[in-house]
């Protein structure tokens, strides 16, 4: 009660929607070609060290890190480099991507095999060579992930199964299929950086994936599952590492400021699976829904896979007006079905006309109903109106920099507007002006 | 050629929630006042709502077609307000003080400021007390139904005047069989409403607790027991407390400010009502505190996760 009374940070209840939880996920068809774009990773751009014309194979690396906060890319087909081309993402940012032609012979490359990993570096190299990003969304390297500047303090893996955004069901199908691996990757992580207890914080919509990890992990005291209530946005790092430890990550800072390291269930799970195979991160489990598919699924595509052939695979019910990778909540709206799967998309999303279009816009009415909702406890309608006359240090000392743009504040807004959209604006204005942090 | 795909920021999904919703649960949450309002003071009563709701509507259309602004009647905003202005006044107000009321409610409050949204005080409130200041005899030209007691004690004032020594009987007091403005007297229909609009989720519960919690307070403190009940169910403090105080325009955002802004009406209501010499102080107490809402965001603002160590 007493702590309601400094922040509701009530979220959202949002439609669940998840049709497809129990869906197993299905391999789709080799596509014509992949598209793997350099840059698939907060960061710098890979570089790519192929050259049209040459052949590639399963697990061949086509880009090289180019930096610290950078990652690999590998190809997940066999066939031949077509060229180097320019897409253009969303953003206004063109990107170079490698483009395979497949021979569909799907032959491995040589150097595809098991890692032998003694130590904390050993084990850190290991995770680079697999290409491994943050898989639930936001493509952090994991390597620069799990080093932190002072690994010793970390003393609690938290593992993010919430999958709080609508209708995505991947990170659920990934404890039912992929359990073992999951295990795997845990352990892993918690033995090469020492981290003596493991926290896997799943919504309680998905109560199989919580008995999963109850069995998987039942002889394991130091590993515990936490339920956690169906509200979005149970998923949203901090917000997880508050429900699931008690803790505050400081403005400005990491969680391992708090001795946290949170990963994605997919993402241990890969590197659970790269430890035991030695086969990079090349493949993705998405979950392909909306109005406008006419079957959905969770498919196992090839990364760089054409977004057109994955849904050709759905097949549609409805012309598509949108098409979102990842959830409703904060996913991107993409400019062509031409565009490729990346790395740490999760989810297609196919809109008809009719779901495309948001309501009209009204003046707001002061119900205050972003800000009870906003689960970082900021004032979003006292931001927009800071943001509206230009007072950078009103967003300052209402920290709009906290916003991680889950987009609770417009699902909620009566008047419709569209208050995501203006933090970010105003994060965007306190970034370049604000001098003085 | 395919179409071009429609690209927007985050997120695609909003809720069902929207501003004519949540003006239509406050107009459902006024239809037992409505009601009550025509048993106990007469037919009369749904006149003078009828030409208040009409005269906002058409003021808020006229106003926004000459200044060729969208118009914005669909959001019901002024339905409410209408609703509300004629729940303020007696029955026996001449209609075409109903329509000057409404003018200054919809034009001079709310849309000379921007409107919705943008006032600073609550329309509703701001044409009572024209009203009340510029036509005090026919604002306070009570007519006095039977009592359901059998009592014809009140000739002249509404109880708050008249029960000082000699309260009402409370189950007149709670069914609001006795003089007073169409909506303030039947406790009962407002209560009907107040938990529609809770149960709806349309308002916090924390204004209307902590305003009408604060009176009883005093009330106990200063005048003793026998007289809460007069105070809490007399006047338009409740009408005040669940229809007036929590116009989400004119109220704090947070529930620290919500309660504050609850307890500060509290105070108010029971210093003019004790001290001053107005026998009653719901619309001035809601409208100083209106003001003050600025300042109350200010200092109540809530603190966001990590924000407490600043580095």
């Amino acid at each position: 009660m007493l702590k309601k009374l400094s922040r509701a940070a009530l979220g959202a209840a949002v439609p669940h929607e998840k049709g497809t939880a129990h869906m197993a996920t299905v391999q789709i068809p080799l596509p014509d070609k992949i598209v793997l774009c350099m840059q698939q990773h907060i960061g710098a751009p890979a570089v790519p060290v192929v050259k049209k014309g040459d052949h590639v194979d399963v697990g061949t690396l086509v880009g090289k890190a180019g930096g610290f906060v950078s990652a690999d890319i590998h190809s997940g087909v066999s066939g031949t480099v077509t060229g180097i081309e320019t897409v253009r993402y969303v953003t206004g940012r063109n990107v170079q991507a490698v483009v395979i032609q497949p021979d569909g012979q799907q032959t491995l490359d040589a150097s595809v095999k098991p890692p032998v990993v003694e130590d904390y570096a050993g084990f850190i190299k290991a995770v680079q060579n697999c290409g491994l990003v943050g898989l639930g969304g936001a493509g952090f390297p994991t390597a620069v992930k799990l080093s932190p500047k002072d690994v010793s303090a970390i003393d609690t893996l938290v593992i993010n199964g919430a999958e709080c955004e609508p209708y995505l069901t991947a990170d659920n199908r990934e404890f039912l299929e992929c359990a073992d691996t999951v295990a795997e990757g845990i352990r892993a992580v918690m033995k090469y950086l020492e981290i003596p207890r493991c926290l896997i914080g799943i919504e309680r919509n998905k109560p199989e994936a919580m008995d999963r990890m109850f069995t998987v992990f039942q002889s394991e005291p130091n590993v515990t599952v936490v339920p956690l209530p169906s509200r979005y946005p149970q998923g949203a790092e901090k917000v997880l590492i508050e429900k699931t430890t008690g803790r505050e990550v400081p403005r400005g800072g990491l969680p391992s400021d708090v001795g946290v390291i949170v990963m994605n269930v997919t993402t241990v799970s890969t590197l659970g699976k790269y430890l035991r195979t030695g086969m990079p991160l090349v493949t993705k489990r998405l979950t392909v829904e909306g109005d406008a598919v006419a079957k959905p699924a969770n498919v196992e595509a090839i990364i760089g896979t054409p977004l057109r052939h994955i849904l050709d695979f759905c097949g549609t019910k409805a012309e598509p007006a949108k098409v979102v990778t990842g959830g409703p909540m904060m996913g991107t709206a993409q400019l062509s079905l031409d565009f490729p799967v990346l790395k740490q998309n999760n989810g297609l999303l196919v809109l008809s006309e009719k779901a495309a279009h948001l309501p009209a816009v009204q003046p707001c009415i002061r119900c205050g109903r972003c800000i009870s909702a906003c689960p970082m406890g900021l004032s979003p309608v006292e931001i927009a109106g800071a943001y509206n006359r230009g007072d950078v240090e009103a967003l300052d000392a209402m920290m709009v920099d906290l916003c991680m743009a889950c987009g609770t504040c417009s699902f909620v807004c009566p008047a419709k507007r569209p208050v995501a959209q203006t933090m970010a604006l105003a994060k965007d204005t306190l970034k370049r002006k604000g001098g003085k942090k | 050629m395919e179409k071009n795909l429609i690209v927007t920021a985050s997120p695609h999904i909003v809720d069902r929630s929207s501003t004519r919703r949540l003006m239509r649960n406050v107009i459902i949450a006024l239809l037992p006042c409505v009601v009550a309002s025509a048993w106990i003071f007469g037919l009369r009563a749904l006149l003078v709502e009828a030409v208040a709701v009409f005269a906002c509507v058409a003021f808020e259309y006229l106003y926004c077609y000459l200044m060729k602004k969208p118009i914005p009647v669909g959001d019901l905003s002024a339905v409410v307000t209408g609703l509300i202005l004629a729940m303020n006044v007696p029955v026996t107000l001449p209609l075409w003080m109903v329509v000057l009321g409404s003018f200054v409610a919809i034009v001079i409050t709310k849309q000379l400021f921007g409107g919705l949204g943008f006032n600073l005080a609550n329309p509703a409130l701001m044409g009572r007390l024209v009203l009340f200041g510029s036509f005090t005899g026919a604002m306070t030209n009570w007519t006095f139904p039977r009592t359901i007691s059998g009592t014809d004690a009140l000739a002249g004032a509404t109880p708050l005047v008249a029960g000082q020594t000699d309260p009402l009987p409370v189950l007149d007091l709670f069914l609001g069989v006795h003089g007073g403005v169409l909506g303030e007297t039947c406790a009962l229909a407002i209560l009907l409403g107040f938990i529609w609009l809770v149960a709806t989720r349309t308002i916090s519960p924390a204004i209307p607790l902590a305003y009408v919690g604060t009176v009883a307070v005093l009330a106990l403190v200063f005048v003793g027991p026998s007289h809460v009940m007069l105070h809490v169910l007399g006047g338009g403090l409740l009408f005040g407390a669940v229809f007036m105080a929590t116009d989400y325009v004119t109220s704090p955002f947070t529930l620290k400010g919500k309660i504050v802004f609850g307890i500060g009406l509290g105070i108010i209501t029971w210093a003019i009502r004790y001290w001053g010499n107005m026998a009653e102080g719901v619309s001035y107490a809601i409208l100083l505190m209106n003001l003050l809402v600025p300042y109350i965001n200010d200092l109540t603002r809530q603190k966001p996760l990590g924000g407490a160590k600043k580095k």
